[in-house]
């Protein structure tokens, strides 16, 4: 283990420290509301950097993972405990995946976004169908007993692992050919990696652990119904929180996941009441929250096309002349 | 009988439907398949042409199909706009092809929120419902919607005066041949830029007309719902093999009729299935499309 | 040591955040801070649109008109309404309670819109002690749901009861031979469209209905053409539509080009929207649908007339003026308790007559017992014929052609 190693880890150990120590705070609702919101967006957003950053494929099928996942807790929670489910939200989240790679991986980048992009709303259509004629059931009331805090830990707990899986898939097989890939996928294929097969394992991780989120999630919400489950909207929020703080790092997503959440807060609070100017509304929290979203799409494109992570290490670099590396 | 009927039914319906697909489709098939942007602000656009119909109707008492007369140059300055100022930069740096699409993806993804943003700022959030020639009419037996006949009508206008200018004039030559190959284009003295913008802002301006000619007989038009037509479009084009005009048409067909099919026959719940099946049939066996060639 | 540390840690964190949000300064003396969340965009925005946000505008305005509610010494606090959007999404709206009940500290919360957003919004209003007077909200499940939570109240009416009386005016339209036997059913796949659907189908059946089409379609289908077609083909006598908004606008549509002949059309959500009758006009008459009115009763048609001219919008005739009711319940709770005692306002609520526009009410179990199920256009206007025990209820008409 290098220096750089051991202060990393250490700085991962004291971070998941002190978050999982937050509920037993007094008074402390509101951030802890927030920090739920960091901790669910941060697994959403490494899962999907872990694929979407070796292999250049924008994913937009995370609201379709995140929503399996709370369907098999809200159909089978009232026979199986929690545990169980979480892991078969997970499973069920992979084989999805796995579906969705093996008919798309092989092809063109755009196909695969064309794919993923009405996922969530075909898989929602699905699942209605089945509850209108299969199950007969409108919406299902998911009471179970896991209290808020232990939605949190259970959250940060998945936070840890993806942290933990990633750092193990940099180390491994997987890893060395995925580098290589994302170089030139023509001297892998020659070097006889097996580079769509590989595609395939790491979507699904990514899908295991936005199913997994979609699991613990239902279960603070409670009411489950398709319609507010199949979310698009937070499929683009998780690519956009991504690429914001960088997909070549391990924990770059998070850097995009901590400011956007805080931001898009502050926007929620400043712009509750419509923005007027001489009697005149300007703009609502609604649409700013649109529009702000759309203007990160773009700055990222135009401005910082590896995140924030690729400008501090820019920044690092040009500060410490050739030795620039050892802070990155 | 009955059976001819229904048959009737399922071609005339799936045909309105197919031809409401062909506008926005063709549009996105001159922006990816000539201009090089894969537009995913493209359902966005249509439905900015079908809120300002909407306009038009409400506070001005016209005709929607009065508003085509500023929808179209209006889209396609803007379109064109967009194409000079935001995505030249992108062309232009971008090292290889793939490059350019997650790039063009990524930036009308943002184009495609911040118009949302807008639209909702200028129309609001309410109902958006207008009653145009909701009258039925009669063919073999079968009823239909006055609105949706016209608006197939005004789609087969547009879609044939589109390919007479695409297989007819010097312009839609140029545009044929750099959709083929952009490098050996430039070579033959095409102006490569200047033709792709002009598609950009050219199936900007189609896809807009799109958007009025639906909102003549949509139930309900919503700033944010343009996603939806993004996905349909984008399954059409890419069925239909990019770069090909008649592919779009012909895979815009496809899909309408199959769409009536399923909802008719088996149950309105798979509409959205029935697309997909289309699209992974095409992933596995023919991924260049209907139309397309195989890429090098 | 540590937990003077924690403390501090928690007061700098929380410190940041209200500086960086800038609400330092928020909160004048003698005021009563009243919050909302629901939808302004998102699917279900154009309901709320209509249904929810006017209302709360329209009571705020009457109330501060008034000089404020009237406290127990005397005084008068007026309102300081804060509202967030929570975009049809859960996720967010929870975010936005618990950021009303912790950050804004607000004295009371407005009930969310929708059956679903009260649910998920139910754990937090009984964590921090807010009385949850729903409206937009019905379901079979209310007695389970107000055994587990003690401060939530429903004020719209159940499921069952809605069907029931669909069922029930089919029936008897059909034994004083004005209708067929034939009955042709159709829902949105959606949560409320679900559960009407189901509870329907048996009800049907037991009154001797034959049941000749029985298809759902998910919500946000762009054309509803070959769903109307097959209905038309399996020549039904009584039309029954469990849908939302945008499907019940679509349908009729549909029934207007395929000229779908029922004595009996029947559409949920929606029918008594006011745009419902301002795209379709007259052709809309004796289309029968959820919810209704008496709009004989002077209180409801000074409601309308107020709604009308603070909020620029015709109220809806159903949900409405039961939106309205609740927030009337709140303020006489308030002002009957003289205080923003949470506990007290709650007990009171339980226990108290109160005085609105839909008439006395009077909670039985946390449930207001009598409420309009069916209404009908007539005249331009949307009736109320069928309810559980309303007053004023019009006779049912026949549905002659579009």
């Amino acid at each position: 283990m290098t220096r750089n190693e051991g202060i990393g880890w250490m700085l991962a150990v004291a971070g998941f420290g002190a978050m999982a120590f937050l509920p037993l705070l007094e008074d402390a609702d509101y951030l802890m509301g927030l920090a739920l919101n960091i901790t669910m967006f941060t697994v959403l957003a490494t899962s999907w950097a872990l694929f979407s950053g070796p292999t250049h494929y924008i994913s937009l099928a995370t609201a379709a993972f995140y929503g399996v996942g709370a369907t098999v807790v809200a159909m089978g929670f009232e026979v199986l405990p929690f545990p169980v489910l979480l892991g078969l939200a997970g499973l069920a989240g992979g084989v999805l995946a796995a579906l969705v790679g093996l008919a798309t991986l092989r092809l063109s980048g755009v196909y695969f976004v064309i794919f993923t992009l009405g996922l969530a709303e075909l898989i929602r259509q699905l699942v209605s169908w089945v509850q209108s004629n299969i199950v007969e059931v409108g919406s299902i009331q998911v009471f179970t007993d896991n209290s808020d805090n232990w939605i949190y830990w259970e959250l940060l707990a998945l936070a840890a692992l993806v942290f933990l899986v990633g750092w193990l898939i940099e180390r491994s097989r997987l890893g060395f050919a995925m580098r290589i890939i994302g170089n030139d996928e023509v001297v892998a294929s020659h070097s006889g990696i097996h580079s769509a097969g590989s595609k395939v394992i790491l979507f699904v991780i990514s899908g295991f652990f936005a199913a997994a989120v979609g699991a613990v999630m239902v279960t603070k919400i409670i009411n489950f119904d398709p319609d507010t489950f199949y979310l698009p909207i937070i499929s683009f929020q998780v690519v956009i929180m991504a690429l914001l703080g960088g997909v070549h790092r391990l924990w770059g997503p998070l850097l995009g996941v901590i400011p956007f959440t805080l931001l898009w807060e502050v926007i929620e609070n400043r712009f509750q009441q419509p923005m007027e100017m001489f009697g005149v509304e300007i703009v609502s929290a609604g649409s700013l929250k649109v529009i702000l979203l759309g203007v990160c799409f773009m700055l990222i494109v135009y401005y910082i096309p590896r995140g924030v992570v690729g400008r501090v290490e820019t920044l690092a670099r040009r500060l410490a002349p050739g030795g620039g590396a050892s802070h990155g | 009988m009955d059976v001819l009927i229904t048959g009737i039914y399922i071609l005339i319906t799936g045909s309105l439907l197919g031809a409401t697909y062909s506008l926005i489709a063709m549009g996105l098939a001159l922006q990816y398949g000539v201009a090089r942007i894969m537009n995913l602000a493209n359902g966005e656009m249509f439905i900015a042409g079908a809120l300002v119909a909407f306009w038009v109707v409400t506070s001005h008492q016209l005709s929607p199909y009065v508003s085509l007369v500023f929808v179209v140059p209006g889209a396609f300055g803007i379109n064109w706009l967009i194409y000079r100022y935001l995505l030249r930069p992108l062309v232009r740096r971008a090292k290889h092809r793939g490059q350019l699409e997650v790039d063009s993806i990524l930036a009308t993804f943002g184009m495609g929120f911040i118009l949302v943003g807008v639209l909702r700022e200028v129309f609001g959030g309410e109902l958006f419902s207008y009653s145009y020639l909701l009258e039925p009419i009669k063919i073999l037996n079968n009823n239909f919607a006055l609105n949706r006949v016209i608006g197939c009508l005004v789609s087969a206008l547009v879609c044939g005066l589109l390919y007479l200018g695409f297989y007819k004039t010097r312009a839609g030559m140029a545009m044929r041949a750099v959709a083929v190959d952009p490098a050996a284009a430039g070579l033959v003295a095409i102006d490569v830029p200047k033709i792709s913008a002009l598609s950009f802002a050219l199936g900007g301006a189609v896809t807009a007309a799109g958007g009025v000619v639906i909102s003549t007989f949509l139930t309900d038009m919503d700033p944010s719902g343009g996603v939806v037509f993004t996905l349909k479009a984008l399954i059409v084009v890419i069925m239909g093999g990019v770069g090909d005009v008649r592919g779009a048409i012909v895979a815009s067909f496809i899909l309408g009729l199959t769409e009536t099919l399923v909802a008719t026959l088996v149950d309105p719940g798979f509409i959205l299935a029935a697309a997909y099946f289309l699209f992974v049939l095409v992933l596995l066996f023919r991924p260049q499309g209907l139309f397309g060639r195989r890429r090098a | 040591m540590l937990s003077r540390m924690t403390g501090f840690i928690k007061m700098s964190l929380a410190g940041a955040i209200v500086f960086a949000l800038g609400l330092g300064s928020a909160g004048a003396a003698e005021t009563i801070k009243i919050g909302a969340v629901a939808p302004k965009t998102g699917p279900l925005a154009v309901g709320a649109s209509i249904t929810h946000w006017p209302n709360i505008k329209l009571w705020v305005s009457q109330v501060n008109g008034r000089g404020g509610l009237r406290m127990k010494d005397g005084s008068r606090r007026k309102i300081q309404l804060i509202t967030y959007d929570d975009q049809t999404n859960p996720t967010e709206h929870i975010k936005a309670t618990i950021r009303l009940a912790t950050l804004d500290k607000v004295d009371f919360i407005v009930a969310p819109y929708g059956t679903g957003f009260n649910v998920a919004a139910a754990p937090h209003f009984a964590k921090y002690g807010y009385p949850q007077i729903t409206s937009t909200s019905i379901t079979d499940k209310i007695p389970q749901l107000t055994k587990r939570f003690p401060g939530l109240f429903f004020t719209l009416g159940n499921t069952t009861a809605f069907v029931g009386s669909v069922v029930e005016i089919l029936a008897k339209l059909r034994d004083q031979g004005k209708i067929g036997n034939r009955v042709a059913i159709v829902n949105v796949a959606a949560d409320f469209g679900i559960e009407l659907k189901k509870a329907s189908i048996p009800i049907f059946k037991k009154a001797g209905f034959n049941i000749v089409y029985n298809k759902s379609y998910p919500l946000g289908t762009q054309d509803l053409s070959p769903v109307m077609r097959g209905v038309k083909a399996s020549n039904p006598d009584a039309f029954v539509a469990w849908s939302y908004p945008p499907d019940t606008i679509g349908l009729t549509v549909q029934a207007k080009i395929q000229g779908l002949d029922v004595k009996a059309y029947y559409s949920a959500v929606a029918t008594a929207f006011p745009v419902y009758r301002n795209k379709f006009g007259k052709s809309i008459e004796g289309v029968l649908g959820a919810g209704g009115l008496n709009l004989d009763s002077p209180a409801l048609q000074t409601y309308m007339a107020d709604h009308k001219r603070v909020t620029g919008k015709e109220a809806d005739f159903w949900a409405s003026p039961v939106v309205y009711a609740t927030l009337q319940v709140l303020e006489q709770a308030i002002e009957a308790v003289g205080s923003t005692d949470r506990k007290a306002v709650t007990a009171y609520i339980k226990s108290g007559t109160f005085t609105t526009v839909m008439g006395t009410w009077k909670f039985k179990n946390q449930v207001i017992p009598s409420f309009w199920t069916v209404g009908q256009w007539q005249n331009g206007k949307f009736y109320g014929v069928s309810s559980t025990g309303m007053p004023g209820e019009k006779p049912v008409a026949i549905k002659r052609g579009w």
